[in-house]
């Protein structure tokens, strides 16, 4: 039994000329204690998803189910074991820690002994217990967004959707957020993540889906799908002699893609590369296996998006 | 699609977490925005009351202090109200996303722009009470008829609130709200009877005037401060739940396409 499941959904925006399909007949399903990535470019439609499976937008057609309620019918009531780490940071700035998490709950009926039975594990969760009566301007960005992620626990929920969680952050910040991501999941939480970090898509989710232009476009583990659709290994060269020197290289691998000055090459015996590179002089050169961002490249495009 | 959702809004309790939420905030910064909210209609008072009442004869049979002071309490609740309902609702929808924070918890947008509402209204009682406290020091609204003055004040407050939610609805930005204050409220205060009686207007402006909600709201607070009884209490209270009703209904459905969309 699924823990969401979405069929077959559109949804266009505009009218008449104007109208343009922003998904378009989209169909997955979360199941039970796995985290689930969205992948995406710019405007392929993640947050558009999100919002419709939270019942914030209704869809042309299709249908949604999240934690047995059918949404946006009964969204309200499904929200209740629904989590949101948005995009956007919406914590109150006249608030302290605490008080952003004590209001916060309240909006899910608890009451204050409710609320207050889980502050202390809230706040320890989120590395926050010696903020606990810090303002919203004395927090750093990474500290924002772990309360952010406290705040989406306070009604201690199956499923958290998270909408580019650690977009904006420094590394430190980006792997403690992971790391309090993982001990989710290790807790049994089901994880409804969008990014376009491939790292973290790599590191975090059991499975995924890449979704381009409102089209759920491929589906599966990342390690399944880099080897269902892409070379084991790249070798990336560097240097002026780069791209002249990539004339001679589409003979030698599977697949050759230049962008700017560097040249990616795709293949499954890298061999013959690696001798012709290791015969031309002033190029630098990196072999390495492939990962989901060449994977995501191959299928979106290297276009730019806005 | 960008259809319309036409359903009435869907009223409950719900809204209690969020007009607390907004209580806090406003907790936090109680002095400075009471002081704020009573000084202003403190000094037209009493600059206009005592400066230009001097010059005056008595208007309508008192002293234009009093006349004035029933006026001014009810523009300063249309002002406290509409202010609340715009730049702070604006800030909270727009600017700090608190209504998207509150979209993904289990309360609908019906409930957050009841809350507002109620919100705003309450916010502008709090500047009436205290003004009429500043009044009864001055000796003025003494009277039994004044107990039915808060009830009216708070009517007029969920009024103006509502109204102005529908200008928040549409409003792109903060400067959108100027318009609303310049071309709306104040010749609204100049057409209802808050400076001078309306029966100095051209008739065809009286009849205009007659069916403003700011008329209704000062016609039924001035005799009630006066020890008198409103004239048509009826036709005035329909006025304003009338406007209450529209405004209320307008803004939701607006505010509704603005963020579900």
């Amino acid at each position: 039994m699924s823990i969401l499941a979405v069929e077959h959904l559109r949804k266009s925006f505009g009218k008449g000329k104007d109208s343009h399909v922003v998904i378009d007949d989209v169909s997955f399903a979360l199941q039970p204690g796995e985290c689930y990535g969205l992948l995406g470019p710019n405007g392929a439609g993640k947050t558009t998803t999100l919002r419709l499976c939270l019942g914030l937008t209704t869809p042309d057609s299709g249908r949604i189910t999240l934690v047995d309620h059918p949404v946006p019918q009964e969204a309200r009531r499904a929200r209740l074991k629904i989590g949101v780490v948005p995009q956007m940071d919406s914590l109150d700035p006249d608030f302290t820690v605490e008080e952003n998490l004590l209001v916060y709950g309240r909006y899910f009926g608890m009451l204050p002994a409710q609320i207050h039975a889980r502050l202390d594990w809230l706040l320890d969760f989120a590395n926050l217990t010696n903020k606990r009566h810090a303002r919203m301007g004395e927090l750093s960005g990474g500290m924002k967004r772990r309360l952010t992620l406290a705040r989406a626990l306070v009604n201690d929920p199956d499923l958290i959707f998270m909408d580019e969680p650690t977009t904006g952050l420094d590394p430190q910040a980006r792997h403690m957020i992971w790391e309090r991501l993982k001990a989710l999941l290790a807790s049994g939480k089901t994880i409804f993540l969008t990014t376009h970090f491939m790292d973290e898509a790599e590191r975090l989710c059991h499975r995924l889906a890449v979704i381009d232009h409102g089209r759920l476009i491929a589906e599966g583990a990342p390690h399944e799908l880099i080897a269902q659709h892409i070379e084991s290994q790249v070798v990336e060269v560097y240097g002026d002699q780069a791209v002249r020197w990539s004339a001679g290289a589409r003979a030698l691998a599977e697949r050759v893609e230049v962008s700017g000055d560097t040249v990616f090459c795709y293949t499954r015996h890298p061999e013959p590369l690696l001798q012709s590179l290791s015969h031309t002089a002033g190029l630098r050169y990196l072999h390495r296996p492939a990962n989901l961002e060449d994977l995501f490249l191959k299928l979106t495009g290297r276009e730019m998006r806005d | 699609m960008s259809t319309l959702n036409y359903h009435l809004p869907a009223l409950s309790l719900r809204f209690i977490p969020v007009w607390r939420r907004n209580l806090l905030v406003w907790r936090k910064l109680a002095v400075a925005s009471v002081i704020g909210n009573i000084a202003e209609p403190m000094i037209t008072l009493l600059a206009f009351g005592y400066g230009l009442g001097s010059l005056l004869q008595q208007i309508e049979g008192v002293p234009y202090i009093e006349f004035l002071a029933s006026g001014s309490i009810c523009m300063s609740v249309m002002i406290a109200a509409s202010f609340e309902s715009l730049y702070s609702a604006f800030s909270r929808m727009h600017v700090q996303k608190t209504w998207d924070a509150l979209l993904n918890t289990p309360l609908s947008l019906d409930d957050i722009v009841l809350a507002e509402m109620l919100w705003a209204a309450s916010k502008a009682m709090i500047s009436a009470l205290a003004i009429l406290l500043v009044l009864f020091v001055l000796g003025i609204g003494l009277h039994s008829t004044t107990v039915l003055v808060p009830p009216l004040l708070l009517m007029t407050g969920i009024c103006f609130a509502s109204i102005a939610l529908i200008v928040n609805a549409i409003a792109k930005a903060y400067d959108f709200f100027t318009y609303y204050f310049t071309l709306v409220l104040t010749p609204m205060i100049f057409l209802s009877g808050v400076y001078y009686p309306t029966t100095q207007l051209p008739s065809w402006l009286q009849s205009v005037a007659s069916f403003l909600p700011l008329g209704a709201a000062v016609r039924l607070v001035r005799p009630l401060l006066l020890g008198q009884l409103p004239q048509d209490p009826l036709k005035d209270v329909v006025i304003l739940l009338a406007y209450t009703v529209a405004g209320f209904y307008i803004a939701t459905v607006l505010t509704r396409r603005r963020l579900l969309k």
